[in-house]
């Protein structure tokens, strides 16, 4: 049976969502995402440039809607209200899409999430048909409210938004993970393979990265490493790994039969 | 007498009637994948021909970029 991840009802074969922020341009962006795996991207909706470059080029050029499943954002907006507002533009831009990505933000300096705001954005959104896939702290109750609320995935952060910092609360993953019956994403923070590959190894069902992919010296390569992150975390995960027995070795080699005994 | 509509905050002004449609044309996004909210509510693709402005609406014009 193939491993996939479903969100709201919608298989994807690869549980690495990529954003597309800070990319040198869409040539890039493109080519680290077609690295990456991913099937889900991040965009963000922001205000045209009236008269500015008719001919500019846009991202949904580069990153068609055919091929990818975008996933609209509320980066930047700091009240319900406002998140609401963007992702009714984003559904109205995207021809009725209805799978998005809420985010409310709490402080402009450390991007923590205000997950009051994020709780009241996320009723209404739900209420209005949208499919709600949330960025929130790594606290397991106000994850399990977010679900009980409706939202079809729960997207606690490792560490602050571009960091890279890596999973600083492993044990909060884990128990939000263990108790949520919707997909848990890390999101946020993520900064090398490695981070990426814990949070697999801890049972989450997907990591949602930008800037660890985007910052890289070499973008396409981290792409492509944050894919076999992915897939090596997620298998070890399924493998179930051997239990941790603090201060006992046990040698994998035979001791019987080593040369220069009397036997 | 002039038309005031407020576009992505800034004010600017037409010569009445106006519609959305006219409006997109004259900002030169026409053809381009946007999405437009009117006072609060969004505007419809469909119906940008027939909904006209009138003065002091208040418009976004958003586009999808790059982001996280």
């Amino acid at each position: 049976m193939a491993d996939e991840l479903v969100i709201a009802g919608k298989a994807y074969g690869s549980r690495l969502l990529v954003g597309t922020g800070k990319y040198r341009d869409f040539a890039q962006t493109r080519a680290a995402i077609d690295a990456s795996g991913a099937e889900i991207v991040t965009v963000a909706i922001r205000r045209v440039n009236i008269g500015q470059n008719p001919g500019e080029p846009n991202l949904l050029d580069a990153l068609p809607p055919d091929r990818f499943t975008i996933l609209p954002n509320t980066a930047g907006c700091f009240t319900a209200e406002d998140a609401v507002r963007t992702l009714r533009l984003a559904r109205e831009l995207l021809d009725g899409h209805a799978l998005v990505k809420l985010e409310v933000l709490g402080d402009a300096e450390t991007l923590f999430p205000n997950m009051p705001e994020t709780l009241a954005a996320a009723k209404t959104l739900v209420a209005e048909g949208f499919q709600v896939m949330v960025y929130c702290s790594d606290d397991p109750i106000l994850a399990r409210q977010l679900e009980d609320i409706g939202c079809v995935a729960v997207m606690p952060l490792a560490s602050l938004i571009g960091s890279g910092m890596g999973i600083l609360n492993p044990w909060n993953l884990q128990i939000i993970r263990d108790r949520a019956k919707v997909p848990v994403l890390v999101d946020a923070g993520i900064g090398t393979a490695s981070d990426a590959a814990v949070a697999m190894e801890l049972g989450c069902d997907g990591v949602l990265m930008n800037t660890a992919i985007a910052n890289a010296t070499d973008p396409v390569r981290m792409g492509r490493a944050m894919k076999l992150a992915v897939e090596a975390g997620r298998e070890a995960f399924l493998a179930g790994r051997m239990p941790k027995k603090p201060y006992r070795a046990s040698a994998s080699s035979p001791t019987e039969g080593l040369i220069g005994k009397a036997s | 007498m002039e038309l005031r509509v407020t576009v992505n905050g800034a004010e600017r002004r037409f010569a009445p009637p106006l519609t959305v449609a006219g409006l997109v044309g004259e900002m030169g996004v026409a053809g381009r994948r946007i999405a437009i909210e009117r006072n609060g509510e969004i505007v419809p693709r469909s119906r940008y021909g027939e909904t006209m402005l009138a003065d002091g609406d208040r418009l976004e014009v958003v586009v999808a970029v790059g982001g996280g």
